[in-house]
C-alpha cells in the first residue's frame, strides 16, 4: 500500500510542478509588452490534446489496477485468520475475543498473526480504523461487516471512530495492543472467562432462547436443521438461493421471515428477535452456529 | 460583431429607484446583486463557524466548546457554504448576470421566474435559520442516515426542509439558464460560438436539474421518517441504512460539479482574456465540460468504499471516477496551452488565475489517491478528504468565483477598484489557503478523523499551522470587503472594455443598461477572436 502511495504520490508532485512551471514560464515569458498587443492566432493542436487526454488516461487506468488489486486482497481474509468480534455502540466499542474473553475500547492482538474482525453496530453508524493497520470499514446497524489485517509490530496503536456518529464521536476511541504470541497467550490465560464465544452461543441456543426446541439436529424439528449450514447454498422457498454466510445466520435469526429455506411455509413460524437480542448475543448465536458440523447421522 | 456603444441608456443601476423596484424586479441583473448581496452574508456566516472550529482545533483537548456545539457548527459551516453560498455563487450571482449578456438578449427567458427563485433561496434560507434558533442540527450536511433519521436530537427536519425548499431555486435557476441558451441566442451566435463560461453554466444547469429532485426527495424521507416513523433507513424497521449514502451522493457528487463547472467555465473567460488569444482546443474544452457533468452522475458509490457495499460495484464506480480526471486534465493542459505565445498582462484577474491553476491541480491530483480503492480505505473519512474537497471547492470554486468578481467587477457596477488590494488578496489568500489546508493532508494520513472535537496530542503541530493559515486565509477574504465596498463610493467609472477583452458584455456600457442592448444583436465571428497585431511566427 505504501508503494502505491508513494507511486501516486510522485505522479502528483509531478504534474502540479509541471502545470505550475509551464503557468509561470508562460506568464513571464509572454507577458504582454504594449498595452494593444494580442496573443498569436493559436486555436489548438488535434495531436497533442488526443496526447494529453490519453496520458492521464493511462496513468490512471494504472492506479485503478494497481489501488483495485489492493481493494481486493484487503476485502479476503486468508482462511487461517483469528476471529476477533467488535460491536460499536454509542459511544464505545465492544470486543470479543473467541475464548470469550471481553474487552471495551482495547483490542489485544499478537503479532504477526492475520486477524479477521467481525463488524456490527448496535444503533448508528460507525467506523472501525487504525490508521497504523491501513484498515477501516463502517459498522453497519442491521449488517455485519468483516476486515483484517496482520499486525507486524508489537506496541499500542490508535484506534478510531471515524464515521460521524453524534455528540461524543471524536470521545469513541480506544487502543489497539499488539502483543508478542506468548505474552498474547497470557494475557488471555490471565482474563480467561469461565466460558468462552461458542458455549456461550450454545448455552443461548440450548437454553436462553430454546432455537433448539424447533432445530433439531437431525432435522425432526419444526425448523430446519442447522448443522453443516454456514457456508452451504440454501434453496429457499421462493427459487433463488442463497450463500449462508454470516449476515445469512443473523439475518434469519432477527427477521426469519426475509429468507425462508425451502420446504418451510411462509410466514415463518419461528418468532422474530428484533430488537430482543443484542449484537453481541447475536455474535455468540453466530460464532456457535459456524462450529455446527453436518450431523453424525450423515 | 455588431453593437450599439454610445446611445446612452440609463444604467441599470440607476433605472427606477427605491427598494421596492428591487425587490420586485424582473431584470436578471439586479437579480443578480440580490443574489450577489445574500450569498456574500452567508459567507460571512460560514467563515465565522469556520473560524470557530479552526479555533476549537489549535489545542488538542475540547476546551473551547463542548462536543455537542462543535457537532453543531461544523454541520452549519458545511451546510450554509454548501447549500447557500457555493452552489449558488456562480450560476447565481455572475450566470445570472452575464448569461443573457453573454447570449446576446435583453433578459432571461422567465424573468418573473427568475425573482421567484431569489424568494424561495430566501425562504430555505430563513427556514434553516430557524433551526439552527430551534437548538441547531448536528448530523453533518451529509444527514447520514440512521443518525439523522433515529438517533439525532437536534432540529434535523426544520433543516431538511430548508435544504428542500432552496433546491427548487436550483431547479428553477438551471431550468431558466437552459431554455435561454437554447431559444434566445443572438443570430449568428451557434453553439460553437458561444463563450466557454455559458458552456459550463449550460452543463451545470443540467446536473442541477437532474440531481436536485434527488436530493429534494432524499431529505425529505428524512424528514418523513423522523416524523412519521416509516423506516426507510431504520434496520429494525426492515430498512438499509446505506440506501441514503446511495441517494444522498447521488445529488451531491454531481453537486460537487455544480460547484466547480462553473468556476471552470470563469477561468476559460479569463485565461483568454489575460493573454489576449483564443482558448486552446475550444471544442475540447466545451465538451469536457458536458463530459464532468455526464460521468459525474456515474461516480457518488465512490464515497462508499467501505460502507459494506460490494467490492465489485466499488469496482465500477472507481473506474469511472478516475474517468473523470480525464476532462479535468485536459482543460488544465488546455488552459495552460493557451498562455503560450499569448500577450499576458500581469493584472488582477491573472492572479486569481495562477492561484487557480495551483489549487485545483492540488486538489484534482489528490482526488486521484481517494479514487484508487486500495488507499481510499485509510484515507476516507479522515482529514485527507476534507483537505482535498476543501482544494476543490475552496481554492477552486471560491477562487474562480473572486477571480470572476474581479474581472466582471467594473462591467457590473461601473466602477475599478484598487488593483494593488486586488493582488495582495490575491497572494494572502492564495498563502492562507495552502497553509491552512496542505498541513491537512498530512493529517489525513497519519489518520486523524475528520469531524473530531478532540484529538491525540501529537497532532497539534500540524493543527496549529493549519490554524494559523486560517487567518491569513480570513484576511485575504476581508480585503475584497473593503476594496470593493470603497470603489462603489470613491472609484474610478469603468470605461465599457478596461481588459481589452473581447466578448459581448465589453461591448456594452459599464454598467450596462436596463435592456442591455440598444439594437438587435448580430454576431459574425466566433468567441475570442483576438486578431494579432502584428505578425506573429507560429511555430
Ligand atoms: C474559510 C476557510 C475555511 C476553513 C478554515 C474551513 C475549515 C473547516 C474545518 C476545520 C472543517 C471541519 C472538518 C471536520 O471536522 O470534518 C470544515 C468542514 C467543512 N467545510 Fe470548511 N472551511 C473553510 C471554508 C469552507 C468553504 C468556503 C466551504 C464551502 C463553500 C467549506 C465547506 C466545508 C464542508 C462541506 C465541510 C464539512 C462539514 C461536515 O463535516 O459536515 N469550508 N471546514
Ligand atoms: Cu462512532
Amino acid at each position: 500500500m505504501d508503494m502505491l502511495y508513494l507511486f501516486i504520490a510522485a505522479i502528483s508532485a509531478f504534474f502540479v510542478v509541471l502545470v505550475a512551471a509551464l503557468v509561470v514560464i508562460f506568464a513571464v515569458k509572454f507577458r504582454r509588452r504594449h498595452a494593444e498587443d494580442v496573443g498569436a492566432d493559436i486555436h489548438g493542436s488535434l495531436v497533442l490534446e488526443l496526447t494529453w487526454t490519453f496520458i492521464p488516461f493511462a496513468i490512471a487506468m494504472v492506479m485503478f489496477v494497481w489501488g483495485a488489486d489492493l481493494f481486493f486482497r484487503l476485502g479476503r481474509p486468508p482462511a487461517d485468520a483469528m476471529d476477533v468480534f467488535v460491536v460499536g455502540k454509542q459511544w464505545m466499542w465492544k470486543v470479543q475475543h473467541p475464548s470469550g474473553v471481553r474487552e471495551i475500547n482495547e483490542m489485544h492482538v499478537p503479532v504477526g498473526r492475520p486477524i479477521r474482525i467481525t463488524l456490527g453496530s448496535e444503533d448508528v453508524l460507525h467506523d472501525y480504523f487504525i490508521p497504523a493497520m491501513r484498515v477501516k470499514m463502517d459498522a453497519v446497524p442491521g449488517k455485519l461487516t468483516t476486515l483484517w489485517f496482520t499486525a507486524t509490530t508489537p506496541g499500542t496503536y490508535h484506534l478510531f471512530c471515524a464515521e460521524y456518529c453524534g455528540t461524543k464521536h471524536s470521545g469513541m476511541i480506544g487502543q489497539v495492543i499488539v502483543m508478542p504470541p506468548q505474552a498474547y497467550e497470557a494475557w488471555i490465560a490471565a482474563n480467561q472467562p469461565s466460558i468462552n464465544l461458542v458455549e456461550a452461543g450454545q448455552r443461548l441456543f440450548e437454553h436462553g432462547q430454546q432455537c433448539s426446541a424447533c432445530h433439531k439436529e437431525d432435522g425432526s424439528g419444526r425448523g430446519p436443521s442447522l448443522a453443516g449450514l454456514f457456508g452451504s447454498t440454501v434453496q429457499l422457498a421462493d427459487g433463488r438461493t442463497a450463500v449462508a454466510d454470516e449476515n445469512y445466520l443473523r439475518e434469519s435469526i432477527v427477521n426469519p421471515s426475509a429468507k425462508i429455506a425451502r420446504g418451510f411455509s411462509s410466514p415463518s413460524i419461528m418468532p422474530t428477535y428484533q430488537g430482543s437480542m443484542s449484537e453481541e448475543r447475536l455474535i455468540e448465536l453466530v460464532a456457535y452456529l459456524k462450529t455446527l458440523r453436518p450431523s453424525r447421522s450423515e | 460583431m455588431s453593437h450599439a456603444i454610445g446611445t446612452t441608456g440609463t444604467s441599470y443601476l440607476d433605472a427606477p429607484h427605491g427598494l421596492a423596484s428591487w425587490l420586485l424586479t424582473k431584470d436578471h441583473k439586479r437579480i443578480a446583486m440580490l443574489y450577489l448581496i445574500s450569498i456574500t452574508i452567508f459567507f460571512a456566516v460560514g467563515a465565522m463557524f469556520a473560524a470557530t472550529i479552526r479555533a476549537e482545533l489549535a489545542t488538542p483537548q475540547g476546551d473551547l466548546l463542548d462536543s455537542d456545539m462543535y457537532n453543531k457548527i461544523f454541520t452549519l459551516h458545511g451546510v450554509v457554504m454548501i447549500f447557500f453560498f457555493l452552489i449558488p455563487s456562480i450560476p447565481a450571482v455572475l450566470g445570472n448576470f452575464l448569461l443573457p449578456i453573454m447570449c446576446g438578449t435583453k433578459d432571461l427567458a422567465f424573468p418573473r421566474i427568475n425573482l421567484l427563485s431569489w424568494y424561495i433561496f430566501i425562504a430555505g434560507a430563513i427556514i434553516t435559520l430557524a433551526a439552527v434558533f430551534n437548538g441547531g442540527v448536528d448530523t453533518g450536511w451529509t444527514f447520514y442516515t440512521p443518525y439523522s433519521s433515529i438517533a439525532s436530537e437536534s432540529s434535523v427536519t426544520v433543516a431538511a426542509l430548508g435544504v428542500f425548499v432552496t433546491g427548487f431555486s436550483s431547479i428553477l435557476t438551471g431550468l431558466n439558464f437552459i431554455v435561454t441558451v437554447h431559444r434566445m441566442r443572438a443570430p449568428g451566435l451557434t453553439w460553437f460560438r458561444l463563450p466557454l463560461f455559458v458552456w459550463a453554466i449550460y452543463a451545470t444547469s443540467l446536473v442541477m436539474i437532474l440531481g436536485t429532485p434527488v436530493v429534494a426527495i432524499t431529505v425529505l424521507l428524512v424528514a418523513a421518517e423522523r416524523a412519521l416513523h416509516l423506516g426507510f433507513f431504520d434496520p429494525t424497521r426492515g430498512g438499509d441504512p446505506v440506501l441514503f449514502q446511495h441517494l444522498f451522493w447521488f445529488y451531491s457528487h454531481p453537486a460537487v460539479y455544480i460547484m466547480i463547472l462553473p468556476a471552470m467555465g470563469v477561468m476559460s473567460e479569463l485565461v483568454a482574456a489575460v493573454s489576449r488569444k483564443q482558448v486552446f482546443g475550444y471544442s475540447f474544452v466545451a465538451f469536457s465540460s458536458l463530459a464532468i457533468a455526464v460521468l459525474g452522475f456515474l461516480v457518488w458509490g465512490h464515497h462508499l468504499f467501505v460502507s459494506s457495499q460490494s467490492i465489485y460495484a466499488g469496482l465500477v464506480f472507481s473506474i469511472i471516477t478516475m474517468l473523470v480526471a480525464v476532462p479535468s486534465a485536459v482543460k488544465t493542459f488546455n488552459w495552460t496551452a493557451t498562455m503560450y505565445k499569448g500577450s499576458v498582462t500581469w493584472e488582477s484577474p491573472t492572479y486569481w488565475v495562477v492561484g487557480f491553476m495551483g489549487l485545483f491541480t492540488i486538489g484534482g491530483l489528490t482526488g486521484l489517491f481517494l479514487a484508487t480503492m486500495g488507499l481510499d480505505i485509510h484515507l476516507t473519512d479522515t482529514y485527507f478528504v476534507v483537505a482535498h474537497f476543501h482544494y476543490i471547492m475552496v481554492g477552486g470554486a471560491i477562487m474562480g468565483y473572486l477571480g470572476g468578481m474581479h474581472f466582471w467587477w467594473p462591467k457590473m457596477t461601473g466602477r475599478l477598484y484598487s488593483e494593488a488590494g486586488a493582488k495582495a488578496s490575491a497572494i494572502l489568500v492564495f498563502v492562507g489557503f495552502n497553509l491552512t489546508f496542505f498541513p491537512q493532508f498530512l493529517l489525513g494520513y497519519m489518520g486523524m478523523p475528520r469531524r473530531y472535537h478532540a484529538y491525540p496530542p501529537e497532532w497539534q503541530v500540524l493543527n496549529v499551522l493549519s490554524s494559523a493559515g486560517a487567518s491569513v486565509l480570513a484576511i485575504g477574504y476581508l480585503l475584497p470587503a473593503f476594496y470593493l465596498t470603497y470603489s462603489l463610493i470613491k472609484g474610478a467609472k469603468a470605461p465599457a472594455n478596461p481588459w481589452g477583452a473581447k466578448g459581448l458584455e465589453w461591448t456594452i456600457p459599464s454598467p450596462p443598461p436596463t435592456f442591455n442592448f440598444e439594437d438587435d444583436v448580430v454576431v459574425d465571428e466566433p468567441a475570442y477572436n483576438y486578431k494579432p497585431a502584428r505578425e506573429v511566427h507560429v511555430g
